[in-house]
């Protein structure tokens, strides 16, 4: 039997509405993506939710206290509190060039979590 | 060239009219560094339309602070524009050198938005300390690294609201409730899925707060559900145990000093009533950014932010032709506003142009966007919705140039087919 859900893609801020048929739990059918990222995403979002994490790490020596941080790819829903504990234990010095790798393959999954801008040295 | 204010909006204005041959762009900023709001909005999803890439906030500000500087743009910094004359003398106060005056060929304004707090202040009860604007409370957890309280409500469905629900949980706060006065979410639908639904974090709809309770601190608040008026309805309150009620009640273009200059506002948006070339009503001045209507998408503010550069640039230069004949756009059924308010249909010659608009209600099924000139339709497209929180675009094509001469009035609707 074919089962309708409906789903708003995150992927972009574009917030497209996903209308997709599930047959016995497996997508057979996407309507309604801007793009074919939609695609992917409702395979995801049914067998295994995914999102991108954006945090902050603790910077040493820097204009600001805090290093703002995101992951390279989206991470298994389930797994994000335990890698924000992780990175709740990381800490750099400062100065940080956006795109430095922070904390390299997380989760043992090869993404990682890079520097969101630049911190200069106090 | 002034520009007032080094957030995206200003920057991309800075950049656009460098490269379009202004010799000296100037940005007044009064935080001590470039990048606007957007520093404290660590979380992703700009970038895509403007640069074809996702980026958290600092990257994407970062991206228009290093081609600022690039492209020869100067700055100053901690530095705060206290009054602008109509012939572009501007004043202006840092530390260093107290008072100081300059004069501008050409002014743009960026100074962005601010939060609106008014519906706070219409809130019965005490006056404890853990009130919040979301944006205050951005500030606090993202760049000082200060928890603002460990178990909160939130007060408004606005995206900074939704965004730091999911913020503060994943710092280990608490997040009872978010209360939404209207029957329908006003930030975006995304946002709602991946802030609050993934957190199990409940959306209230047509509920407000009703008191807030708590002699030092908050303790607690009231919630209460409103009828169609808005109006409370008796027997429907609950107390809420909380230290924190953050408000995201929506943002107001930040307009102070266009505002003391005589530049035309327009009370739907609040921002100064512009043309296709983001210019105001007083010649010289321009606007980019959130300062001329709220955005949904910074990427639009960078776009906007560009055609303003430029057009100021072309007003230093002398190329600016005073526009014989202008078209006025307007609201009609089921739209907000439209931005630009004025259209000169000679601009249609150089290339396509752009309305945009937000719509009142929003509907979750196919409706038509129509355009049309003294009644006759001359444009239209369809959505498969459309939300009071996402902005509506309607491309305009330069073959209604000539159409388009001896009309005045443009109306934008959304119909239902
Ligand atoms: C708290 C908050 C959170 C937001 N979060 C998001 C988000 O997540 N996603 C999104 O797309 N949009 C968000 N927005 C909207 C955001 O304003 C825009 O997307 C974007 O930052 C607009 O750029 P801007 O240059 O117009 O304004 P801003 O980034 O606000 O920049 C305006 C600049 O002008 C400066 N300024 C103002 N007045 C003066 C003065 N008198 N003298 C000198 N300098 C002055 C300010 O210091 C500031 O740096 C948020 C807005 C707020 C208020
Ligand atoms: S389907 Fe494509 S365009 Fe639509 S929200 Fe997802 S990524 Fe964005």
């Amino acid at each position: 039997m074919i089962e309708k859900k409906s789903l708003i893609c995150v992927t972009c801020p574009m917030g497209c509405r996903l209308d997709v048929s599930l047959d016995g739990g497996s997508v057979v059918a996407v309507e309604g993506e801007g793009c074919k990222r939609g695609l992917a995403y409702a395979q995801d979002e049914i067998k295994d939710p995914r999102r991108v994490l954006t945090t902050t790490v603790t910077i040493f020596d820097g204009i600001h206290p805090l290093l703002p941080v995101h992951t390279t790819a989206a991470v298994p829903m389930a797994r994000i509190p335990e890698l924000v504990a992780a990175l709740r234990k990381v800490s750099v010095t400062a100065p940080v060039r956006v795109g430095d790798v922070v904390a390299a393959d997380v989760l043992d999954s090869g993404i990682d979590v890079l520097a969101s801008r630049d911190i200069q040295r106090r | 060239m002034a520009v007032i204010g080094g957030g995206p909006g200003g920057l991309a204005a800075a950049v656009a009219a460098r490269e379009r041959g202004a010799e000296r762009v100037l940005v007044i900023e009064r935080a001590e560094e470039l990048g606007g709001i957007l520093q404290q909005c660590i979380h992703n999803g700009f970038g895509l339309e403007a640069l074809g890439r996702d980026l958290p906030g600092p990257a994407y500000a970062q991206h228009f602070v290093n081609r600022a500087h690039e492209t020869g743009v100067q700055t100053l910094l901690d530095t705060m524009v206290l009054e602008i004359t109509p012939q572009r003398r501007i004043y202006a106060t840092n530390s260093r050198q107290g008072v100081i005056e300059l004069c501008a060929g050409a002014v743009v304004f960026g100074m962005g938005c601010r939060e609106r707090t008014r519906g706070a202040l219409a809130i019965p009860g005490t006056r404890p300390a853990g009130v919040f604007t979301a944006g205050t409370a951005q500030r606090l957890v993202n760049i000082e690294g200060y928890m603002p309280g460990r178990r909160f409500v939130i007060l408004g469905s606005g995206d900074i609201g939704m965004i730091m629900a999911r913020r503060l949980t994943l710092e280990g706060a608490r997040v009872e409730r978010v209360l939404e006065i209207m029957p329908y979410l006003s930030g975006l639908k995304r946002n709602w899925v991946q802030c609050l639904q993934d957190f199990h974090i409940p959306l209230q709809l047509s509920r407000t707060v009703l008191e807030i309770r708590g002699t030092q601190r908050v303790e607690a608040v009231v919630s209460v559900a409103v009828d169609d008026r808005m109006l409370p309805i008796a027997g429907t309150e609950e107390t809420i145990p909380c230290d924190t009620l953050l408000l995201s009640v929506g943002l107001i273009p930040e307009n102070e000093l266009s505002r003391r200059v005589g530049i035309a506002l327009d009370p739907l948006t609040a921002g100064p009533i512009v043309d296709e070339g983001m210019g105001t009503s007083v010649p010289g001045f321009y606007a980019a950014g959130n300062v001329v209507h709220v955005y949904d998408l910074v990427d639009w503010v960078t776009l906007a932010g560009e055609v303003a550069g430029r057009s100021a640039a072309d007003y230093i230069a002398g190329r600016v032709r005073p526009a014989v004949h202008r078209l006025r756009t307007c609201a009609g059924e089921n739209v907000r506003y439209v931005v630009p308010q004025w259209l000169d249909p000679e601009s249609l010659a150089l290339g396509a142009q752009q309305l945009q608009l937000r719509v009142r209600r929003p509907v979750e099924e196919k409706v038509k966007v129509v355009v049309t000139a003294d009644g006759v339709e001359i444009a239209h497209k369809t959505e498969r919705y459309v939300r009071p929180g996402e902005m509506v675009t309607v491309k305009l094509a330069p073959e209604l140039c000539e159409s388009l001469r001896s009309a005045q009035e443009l109306q934008v609707s959304v119909l239902k087919p």
